[in-house]
C-alpha cells in the first residue's frame, strides 16, 4: 500500500506492506537510522518519535497509521545547523553513553518543554519514565533536561526584552 | 598519597565548557554524532544485496530432536536458505569452542539443552520474510526432563545434560579452591563468634539497550570476510573465528562500530555470528542477523547464578578473623564463561574484601544445568560482584549478631594505609589503599549520625526505614601475562600513536568503547603527556585491520591496561621528540626541559620548539640527529605488572511502605577511589550507571525458570529494569589514591558501582526490617519478596 506523510519536514510517499512498524519503515525504508529499536514489547522508547509533537513509540504503530502526520525523528532536531537545545543539554550534562537512548530521550525532552517550560526534577522523570536507559543512571538527563529548559527561559526572556 | 574532595556541582560546572589540554572535565568528542542520530550502530549498516537472518529456536529446555522438516520454510518465495545442525555437521562447524575452552552447539544436532537454543536458521531477502519462514520449519522433539534446580544437577539420577562429551556421566563441571583450609579451619575453630548465612545471587542479565548482532560480508573471489559486530573485544574474535572456522587470519576483518551498550553481554561469540558468517559464505552475499529482545535476554551471556555459602568469624568485640565460602555455581548448559584460563570462578578470590584478615578458604563447584550458557558479564570484573556481595552481606550479619553499627564495624576491620601493598589470604596483592577517609566521606557526605538518629525516631512511630553501608575493593585492568590469558591469547594490550607532520595525531588502541567514552579520555591521555589538544587527536578503535592486537574491553580493563600503554607510547614518541629538539636548538637531550607541549633550554625558556615544531621537522627536509630515522610515531604492547584495586564506601537510605511492602530508595551516596582521574564526568557518569544496576539487581531483576526449564524473564515487561522513577538522584564523591605501577596512577572505574551498590541496597532493606528480626534476605527484593520477608515467609529465589 502507498503511505503519504510528513517526516522532519519533508514530504514522503512509499510503498509498504500494511504490517509494517513505523521504526522499521523510518530506519530501514527511509535510512533514518538515529531511530533505535531496542525491545519487542514497548517498554524501552529506544524508538521514540514525535508524531504531530506527541512523544510516540514507533515500534508500537503501524507505519500506515503514521499516514497524513508529521514525524519528528532525532534528525529532525538540528534545524539549519543549529542544534536544539535538548541536543546540547545533553552533550553539555553527560546526559547520552553510547547514545543508544538518547534520541527517544531528547525527543520526549522536546515534546516535554514544549507544554512544559520549566518541569520540576519529579515531572523530568515522570516524562522519561517509559524509556529505559542502561548507561547513565538518569541523573544526568534529569540535568540535560533542565539545562535545555534554563537555555529556552534566558533565551525567550532575552528576546521579550 | 590521598586526596579527598566532594564531587563538584556538575550542574554549574557544566554551565562553562573548559578544554584541558590533558585530564580534567571535558565534553565527549563521540556526542556531536550521537546527539544527531549520526551513530552508526551495527543494525544501521545497509550494504547492497544485504540479506537477513533469522534464528529458529527449541520451545523446550531438554529435548532430542526426532526430525526438522524445513521444506515448507525453503518454498518460501522470499527465503534464500535453511540451514539446520546437520547441514552445519557436514562441514564441521556444528559445534564451536567457548572462552573457556568447553563446545557449544552452533545449532543443535543431537538435542537441545536450554529452552530458545539455536536449532536452525532462516536467510531471506528481508527481516519480516526471514521471521515469517521461521514459522514454517516443522522439528519433532522427544522430550527429555531438564535439570533446571542447580542444587540437584549432582544428584546421581539427574539427566546428564553433555553427553556429547565424550566419558561425561554426570554434569559436574569443575571443583576450583584458594586461600588455606585447615588455617581457616582452625581461626573458625577458636573464634568467639561464628556467623553463617546462605547467600544467593541470582541469574541476571546485562540487557544493553542494543542487542547483539553482526553483518557478515565475505568476498567470493579472495575469501575475505569483513564481519561488523557488536563485539567489545574484536580482536580477540578474530583470532577465535580464524580457530573455529579455519579461515586465515588476515581475511578476517572484525569491525565493531559504535556499540549501545555492552557490560560483558558482547564479549562472547554467539551462534548468531557464527550463522551469520556461514551464510555469507555459502550464499555470497551480505547477511544481516540481528537479535529481538526476547532472544537477547534468553540466550546470550547472563550474569551470577550464584549459591554461596558464607561464614565469618570475629571475636566478641568485633574484629574479624576469618571468612569462608562455599559456592554453587549455574553455568548453564555449555561452559561460555570468558575469564582468564586459571581464574574458572574469575576473580572470586577477592572475596576477603576491603579487610584485614587472618585467614580466607573458598571451595566452588561449577555444574551444568538445562538454561543458557554464560555467567561472566554485566560488570562483574570477573565475578568480583558475588564476592563483593557476599562478604558485604555477611559482615552486615556480622554486626546484626554483635548488634554493632555496620559503618563502625567495617571502619574497624579495614585494611590501614601503612599495609598497603596488601596480600590478601588469597593471594591477591592490592596496590594502593587508603579507605578510611573514604568510609569518612560517604558518611560525613550522607549525615550518618543523623540518619540513625531519624531511623530511631521512626521506628518508634513504626516507620520503615534502613541504611546500608557497603565498602568494596575491586581488582581491575587483567592482566599480567604470566597468569592471565584467554583460550591461550595474553590480556596485554597494543597502541599505537602517530603525529603528523603538522603536529595532528592518531592514536590506535586495541580496546573498544560500548559508551565509556574512549575517543575522548584516550585523546586526553595522548594530550596529557604530549601538550597536542585532544581535539587534535583521533582516536580509532574496534577496526582489526586498523588497530593493534590486544583483548578488548571488558573487566573495567581499558584504562588499567590500554590506558597505560596510551601513556607509555606517547612517552616514546616524546622521547623521540626530545633528540629531535636537541637538534633543533642544538644542544644535548640532557639540557631540555619538558612542560606540557614543548621541549625549552634548560635555563633559557626563550629557546624552546613545539611538538608542532618538532613533527614538522621529524617529517620535513631538514636535518635529523645523527642516526634517527624521520617520522613520529611508535608502537608498544603493554603488559600490566599487577591488577589495580579502586575502591569505594557506599550508603543506601531506603523507606519502606509497611502495608504494601514497596521499597523507595530515598538517597544513595558514593564515595569511589580510582586513582588519578582522567575525566571526573565520564567517571561520574560510570559510576552513575553502575549504581541504577545494584539497584534493578537487587530490587527488581532477575532471569527466572519454572520447572520445567522455561525462561520467565523473556522480555522487559518480565525482566524489570530500573526507569528515572526507581532511581533516586545520586550522590557522589571521591578520594584519590594513585595506583603505584600505573603509568599515571590510573585504576578502572566502570564496574565499581555494579560491584559495590547491590550490597549497599539490600544491606538497607534488610536494616529497614530489623523490628522484624530480619538477618538476611535475598534479591530480588521486589514488594512481594518484601512482603514475604515480613511475613516471615521468605523463601530463596533458587
Ligand atoms: S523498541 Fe522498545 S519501546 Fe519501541
Ligand atoms: S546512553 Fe546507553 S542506553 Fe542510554
Amino acid at each position: 500500500m502507498q503511505v503519504n506523510m510528513t517526516v522532519n519536514g519533508q514530504e514522503v510517499s512509499e510503498e509498504i506492506e500494511p504490517r509494517h512498524l513505523l521504526v522499521h519503515f523510518i530506519r530501514d525504508q527511509l535510512g533514518l537510522t538515529g531511530t533505535h529499536w531496542g525491545c519487542d514489547t514497548s517498554n524501552c522508547g529506544t524508538c521514540v518519535v514525535l508524531i504531530d509533537g506527541e512523544p510516540v513509540k514507533s515500534c508500537s504503530t503501524l507505519a500506515a497509521m503514521a499516514g497524513g502526520h508529521q514525524i519528528t525523528t532525532v534528525e529532525g532536531l538540528e534545524v539549519d545547523g543549529e542544534l536544539d537545545p535538548v541536543q546540547e543539554g545533553f552533550m553539555n550534562c553527560h546526559g547520552l553513553q553510547c547514545g543508544f537512548c538518547t534520541p527517544g530521550m531528547m525527543l520526549t525532552a522536546r515534546a516535554l518543554l514544549n507544554k512544559n517550560p520549566d518541569p520540576s526534577e519529579a515531572v523530568i522523570r515522570e516524562a522519561i519514565s517509559g524509556q529505559i536507559c542502561r548507561c547513565t543512571g538518569y541523573s544526568t538527563i534529569v540535568r540535560s533536561i533542565h539545562w535545555a529548559a534554563n537555555k529556552e527561559t534566558k533565551v525567550s526572556l532575552g528576546s521579550a526584552s | 598519597m590521598t586526596t579527598t574532595e566532594p564531587a563538584p556541582n556538575p550542574a554549574e560546572e557544566a554551565a562553562e565548557e573548559e578544554r584541558p589540554i590533558g585530564f580534567g572535565r571535558l565534553l565527549r568528542k563521540e556526542d556531536p554524532r550521537l546527539i544527531r542520530g549520526m551513530g552508526n550502530f551495527v543494525d544501521d549498516i545497509q550494504l547492497k544485496g544485504m540479506l537477513h537472518l533469522a534464528i529458529l529456536r527449541s520451545p523446550m529446555a531438554h529435548a532430542r530432536i526426532v526430525s526438522i522438516d524445513v521444506s515448507a520454510a525453503q518454498a518460501h518465495p522470499k527465503v534464500v536458505a535453511v540451514i539446520t545442525g546437520a547441514d552445519l555437521a557436514e562441514q564441521g562447524l556444528a559445534w564451536m569452542p567457548t572462552l573457556s575452552n568447553d563446545t557449544q552447539a552452533v545449532l543443535a544436532t543431537d538435542k537441545v539443552r536450554f529452552q530458545h537454543q539455536e536449532v536452525a536458521f532462516v536467510v531471506a531477502e528481508d527481516r519480516y520474510s526471514a521471521r515469517d519462514a521461521l514459522e514454517l520449519i516443522d522439528v519433532e522433539y522427544e522430550l527429555l526432563s531438564p535439570v533446571i534446580n542447580v542444587r540437584k544437577a549432582l544428584d546421581p539420577d539427574a539427566p546428564i545434560i553433555r553427553d556429547d562429551l565424550e566419558g561425561k556421566t554426570d554434569n559436574h563441571i569443575f571443583d576450583w579452591e584458594t586461600g588455606d583450609e585447615a588455617a581457616t579451619e582452625a581461626v573458625f575453630l577458636n573464634a568467639e563468634v561464628v556467623v553463617s548465612e546462605e547467600i544467593i545471587y541470582p541469574r541476571v542479565h546485562p540487557a544493553p539497550m542494543e542487542t547483539c548482532g553482526c553483518v557478515a560480508d565475505v568476498e567470493r573471489v579472495s575469501g575475505q570476510l569483513t564481519l561488523w559486530c557488536t563485539s567489545q573485544a574484536p580482536h580477540a574474535h578474530r583470532t577465535v573465528y580464524a580457530l573455529v572456522a579455519g579461515l586465515p587470519e588476515h581475511k578476517i576483518r572484525v569491525i565493531a562500530p559504535d556499540i549501545g551498550g555492552g557490560f560483558g553481554n558482547k564479549v562472547p561469540i554467539y551462534p548468531g555470528y557464527v550463522c551469520a558468517i556461514v551464510a555469507s559464505l555459502v550464499i555470497g552475499k551480505p547477511v544481516k542477523w540481528m537479535e529481538d529482545r526476547t532472544e537477547n535476554l534468553v540466550s546470550t551471556g547472563f550474569a551470577r547464578d550464584y549459591v554461596m555459602k558464607a561464614q565469618i568469624a570475629a571475636t566478641k568485640e568485633g574484629k574479624i578473623l576469618a571468612v569462608r565460602s562455599e559456592v554453587l555455581a549455574d553455568h548453564g548448559a555449555f561452559n561460555g564463561v570468558a575469564a582468564p584460563v586459571k581464574y574458572p570462578a574469575g576473580f572470586f578470590g577477592v572475596f576477603t574484601g576491603s579487610y584485614d584478615l587472618q585467614a580466607a578458604h573458598a571451595k566452588m563447584t561449577a555444574v551444568y544445568t538445562n538454561k543458557a550458557p554464560g555467567g561472566v558479564a554485566y560488570a562483574c570484573s570477573f565475578r568480583i560482584t558475588e564476592a563483593v556481595y557476599m562478604v558485604e552481606r555477611i559482615v552486615d550479619c556480622l554486626a546484626h549478631e554483635l548488634k554493632m553499627d555496620p559503618a563502625e564495624l567495617r571502619l574497624k576491620n579495614l585494611i590501614k594505609p601503612e599495609q598497603f601493598p596488601y596480600t590478601t589470604k588469597t593471594g591477591w596483592v592490592y596496590d594502593s589503599g587508603n579507605y578510611e577517609p573514604a568510609m569518612r566521606m560517604a558518611m560525613d557526605m550522607a549525615g550518618y549520625e543523623e540518619l540513625r538518629r531519624e531511623q530511631a525516631e521512626k521506628r518508634e512511630r513504626g516507620e520503615l526505614m534502613g541504611i546500608g553501608v557497603s565498602f568494596f575493593t575491586e581488582a581491575v585492568g587483567a592482566g599480567p601475562r604470566k597468569d592471565m590469558d584467554i583460550l591461550g591469547l595474553g590480556m596485554a594490550d597494543g597502541c599505537e600513536l602517530r603525529i603528523h607532520p603538522t603536529g595532528k595525531a592518531v592514536v590506535r588502541l586495541s580496546v573498544k568503547t560500548q559508551g565509556q567514552g574512549h575517543e575522548t579520555t584516550f585523546a586526553q591521555i595522548v594530550a596529557e603527556e604530549i601538550g597536542i589538544p585532544p581535539e587534535d587527536i583521533e582516536v580509532v578503535q574496534g577496526d582489526t585491520d586498523n588497530t593493534p592486537f590486544g583483548l578488548g574491553t571488558y573487566g573495567s580493563r581499558s584504562t588499567p591496561v590500554s590506558g597505560a600503554a596510551a601513556a607509555l607510547v606517547t612517552r616514546k614518541v616524546r622521547d623521540k621528540a626530545q633528540i629531535i629538539a636537541s637538534g633543533m636548538l642544538e644542544v644535548s637531550v640532557a639540557d631540555l626541559e619538558w612542560t606540557k607541549g614543548s621541549f625549552a633550554v634548560k635555563g633559557d625558556p626563550s629557546k624552546s620548539v613545539t611538538i608542532q615544531d618538532i613533527a614538522m621537522r621529524a617529517h620535513g627536509a631538514g636535518d635529523l640527529p645523527e642516526g634517527l630515522e624521520g617520522g613520529l610515531e611508535a608502537q608498544i604492547c603493554y603488559n600490566p605488572e599487577n591488577l589495580t584495586y579502586p575502591f569505594g564506601a557506599y550508603i543506601c537510605v531506603v523507606d519502606i511502605d509497611p502495608g504494601t511492602a514497596v521499597v523507595t530508595v530515598r538517597r544513595f551516596i558514593a564515595v569511589d577511589d580510582c586513582g588519578t582521574q582522567i575525566n571526573p564526568m565520564i567517571i561520574e557518569g560510570q559510576v552513575h550507571g553502575g549504581l541504577a544496576d545494584g539497584i534493578g539487581m537487587a530490587m527488581m531483576q532477575m532471569i527466572a525458570f519454572d520447572e520445567d526449564g522455561n525462561c520467565l524473564a523473556g522480555s522487559l515487561m518480565d525482566y524489570l529494569i530500573p526507569t528515572a522513577l526507581e532511581t533516586p538522584d545520586w550522590e557522589t564523591g571521591h578520594t584519590v589514591t594513585p595506583s603505584p605501577h600505573h603509568p599515571f596512577g590510573a585504576k578502572g572505574i566502570g564496574e565499581s558501582a555494579t560491584v559495590g551498590s547491590p550490597p549497599a541496597v539490600v544491606n538497607a532493606i534488610v536494616d529497614a526490617l530489623k523490628p522484624y528480626g530480619i538477618r538476611h534476605a535475598d534479591m530480588p527484593l521486589t514488594p512481594s519478596r518484601v512482603w514475604e520477608t515480613m511475613q516471615g515467609n521468605h523463601t530463596p529465589p533458587i
